[in-house]
């Protein structure tokens, strides 16, 4: 029997090594900061040398997956490295970056015309061994591009991060993780009026050897924090039976002003 | 280094020119002529017009009498000079320094030093530049010597051999006629009439005595044709000190074949310009193609660079733009512009990545290459809290920010360029909104926070202040909305949607 786990064992190394995922040099695995979300990686290790795709509809999706990746972007740009950013028709406010602990005059900005310069300057730039991460705004991706800039990420080490606005054709491409980022209501202590942190749903709807899941987190200032779906639920449950339904929407009304 | 020079004549340029130009004035005798005093006179007469009779200097009316059946054309006076512009031009390809015969305004002048030899020898070298050019049209006389006034005497007035050897152009010029000097009228005049006919009658006289007859200038003409006086050319391009030139067996069609001409040529420059600190920072390359076209195109980088690959790879993707039609013979590379390289302290264990990495440089100037450097972006703080100028354009990579980004205040992860005019229903004043449709959508504001005023900034633009609300709605999606101007009963107020909160 343990023969058998073994070969299995060493049967999903291979098959790990072989699709571009190298083991951590020293034994140290490093955290990205995503807490559990890491434990459903292969290995349980952010992938970095990896792409990455988030699946945005909506401006409020893709607001919410900038959000998310600068947190990721403050874990990946620590050593001082730099980032770029390609995108057609970029709304991303660099001024904001620095509330997710990224210095934004260490991004450079590349606004082109047409999505074939995109994938032109992604590629370019995935190739690059000092930079840090790519964040690409893509509306399309077909699977042999998806492999052209695997490919690249596999030389150099960067992490690509690929925003998608179609989310009809999302299957075909070789990304290591798919993720989908939408906005969670906030909370704040103890009920105080305002908003809280930004908050989360993050849908890990695909990562290979990995299992695909559905998590709630939180910026809180300084890095991510799982937020317990449960505890949340309870929260309400308990904010109900002490103020009663009514009491509810009154301290809603409140929270207004 | 021994510097010689070559003199090129071209003896009936105009002439030359115009049946290039129209083959089928072969059969006709034809002249050129400007009006003069009045007159039309005659400037430049082609070869079977001159078989009648007809001269430079004439008045047009007279050779057509003479002459029946002459054309008479029109010159512009600044032709032979622009005609002698591309010639000279074409001509670089010989030599760097080309420059035109001011004297004759029929010539040109090449400082030849240490060129020849790519070609075999002086002798092959003046045999290509008559066969290349008897091969256009234009008939001319070539000379090669020590010095640019030798070389022009031999080639106006020489009978022997256009090859003076070094050291031998006085004994050259010994048997020449005085005009070979490129002396003014009235000097060869009283040469003339003095019955000195040939150069070897005066050249041993005392320079006191011949200046007092003949003047300042013809000491002057009289070294330059000798060496004892130096004569500048003033080239047609001037030279690039860091240029690569590559003269090519068969012409070459393919991007490989110029791949390997680029790598070629950028190996030995780069090799030039590490050994003198040197990087490039702009880069021409030309190519002169076999139907007399040039071709050219050019990089730049964003900091002084002598690495190979990395040219090569600039250059690389601007090989599409080269037409290369019929094939290409010479290349030339310029490096225009140049500036220290900072050599960097090899860092054995510890690299430090940053903006100011060699890979990101490399990597902007592919994507300036390619694309432009308009679309590279990188921003600084603005001490400004108007949004839209919150941030600033930084000038290059190496720009620090002058002060720190602010984050005491919420500002949206996507901001809209332009404000988004919104419908808003608000139960007090100056409360956030209670609900907001945009884009067709109604939005119920759960959570806010807010207002924020910003000021606008008057001295630069008019309008109203802008209280900005944080507001979330009820599934949780979060917006930046603000109001413009104040509430009020005949003031005028709109709701804006500016930006989305991640």
């Amino acid at each position: 029997m343990d023969a058998k786990k073994e070969l299995f064992q060493k049967l999903q190394q291979d098959i790990l090594l072989w699709q571009g995922f190298k083991p951590q040099a020293g034994g140290k695995a490093e955290r990205i900061g995503l807490g559990e979300i890491e434990q459903v990686f292969p290995g349980g290790v952010f992938p970095k040398r990896a792409i990455h795709e988030f699946i945005t509809v909506l401006p409020e999706d893709s607001a919410a997956s900038d959000g998310f990746i600068a947190g990721l972007l403050s874990v990946l740009m620590q050593d001082g490295a730099a980032c770029v950013w390609v995108s057609t028709s970029r709304r991303l406010f660099p001024a904001s970056l620095s509330l997710f602990n990224v210095e934004p005059e260490r991004i450079i900005f590349m606004d082109v015309s047409t999505e074939k310069e995109v994938l032109w300057v992604t590629e370019e730039a995935l190739k690059c061994e000092g930079l840090a991460a790519v964040v690409s705004e893509l509306n399309n991706l077909s699977l042999i591009e998806s492999r052209r800039l695997q490919l690249a990420v596999e030389e150099s080490g960067v992490t690509g991060f690929i925003l998608r606005k179609d989310a009809s054709k999302a299957a075909r491409t070789v990304a290591t993780a798919r993720w989908k980022i939408s906005p969670l209501p906030t909370d704040t202590e103890d009920g105080m009026p305002g908003l809280g942190f930004p908050r989360w749903q993050v849908e890990l709807l695909k990562v290979r050897n990995g299992n695909p899941g559905s998590f709630v987190l939180e910026w809180a200032g300084e890095g991510f924090e799982n937020v317990e779906n449960v505890e949340r639920v309870d929260k309400v449950e308990a904010a109900k039976e002490v103020f009663g339904e009514t009491a509810w929407s009154e301290q809603e009304g409140r929270q207004i002003g | 280094m021994q510097r010689r020079f070559v003199s090129i004549w071209f003896r009936q340029l105009l002439t030359d020119w115009q049946l290039i130009r129209r083959p089928e004035l072969a059969e006709v005798p034809f002249v050129f002529a400007a009006p003069d005093h009045g007159r039309m006179m005659i400037t430049a007469v082609s070869a079977l017009a001159a078989g009648f009779g007809v001269e430079v200097g004439m008045r047009a009316a007279d050779a057509k009498a003479i002459c029946p059946g002459l054309e008479v054309l029109d010159d512009k006076p600044d032709r032979p000079r622009n005609l002698l512009r591309g010639l000279g031009e074409w001509c670089v390809r010989y030599s760097p320094v080309v420059a035109i015969d001011e004297f004759g305004m029929d010539g040109l002048l090449l400082d030849v030093s240490g060129c020849t030899h790519l070609w075999g020898g002086e002798r092959e070298y003046l045999k290509e530049i008559v066969s290349r050019l008897a091969g256009k049209g234009y008939t001319v006389r070539v000379a090669i010597a020590d010095t640019p006034g030798a070389a022009w005497a031999v080639s106006h007035y020489g009978k022997v051999t256009p090859l003076i050897p070094v050291g031998g152009h006085p004994e050259a010029l010994l048997g020449l006629v005085p005009e070979a000097l490129r002396l003014e009228q009235p000097v060869l005049a009283r040469l003339h009439k003095l019955g000195f006919y040939q150069i070897k009658s005066f050249i041993g006289m005392p320079r006191s005595v011949l200046r007092r007859r003949f003047g300042e200038d013809f000491l002057l003409r009289l070294g330059q044709a000798l060496g004892s006086e130096a004569e500048v050319l003033i080239p047609l391009q001037v030279p690039v000190p860091f240029s690569e030139r590559l003269a090519c067996l068969e012409p070459i069609k393919t991007k490989v074949g110029i791949e390997i001409a680029i790598n070629r040529m950028l190996e030995s420059l780069c090799k030039r310009m590490q050994t003198e600190g040197k990087g490039l920072r702009m880069g021409v390359l030309s190519g002169f193609r076999i139907d007399g076209k040039l071709v050219q195109v050019s990089i730049g980088t964003s900091g002084a660079t002598h690495s190979v690959s990395h040219l090569f790879k600039l250059f690389q993707l601007k090989i599409d733009q080269i037409r290369p039609g019929l094939g290409i013979e010479v290349f030339v590379l310029d490096a225009d512009k140049v500036d220290d390289v900072e050599v960097p302290q090899e860092q054995m264990w510890t690299s430090r990545p940053g903006l100011d990495d060699q890979s990101v440089i490399r990597l902007l100037d592919r994507v300036a290459g390619k694309i432009g450097p308009q679309v590279i972006h990188r921003y600084l703080p603005a001490t400004r809290y108007w949004p839209e100028r919150a941030v600033l354009q930084a000038r290059s990579v190496t720009d620090k920010p002058a002060t720190e980004w602010r984050v005491e205040k919420p500002r949206p992860t996507e901001l809209l360029k332009r404000p988004d005019p919104i419908e808003v229903m608000a139960l007090i004043p100056d409360h956030p909104p209670g609900f907001f449709i945009y884009k067709g959508i109604r939005h119920h504001v759960v959570k806010a926070d807010g207002p924020e005023r910003i000021e606008r900034e008057w001295w630069l633009d008019q309008g109203e202040h802008r209280d900005y609300y944080q507001v979330e709605d009820d599934q949780g999606r979060r917006y930046w909305l603000f109001r413009s101007g104040h509430y009020g009963g005949d003031q005028r107020y709109q709701w804006f949607i500016h930006g989305f909160f991640a």
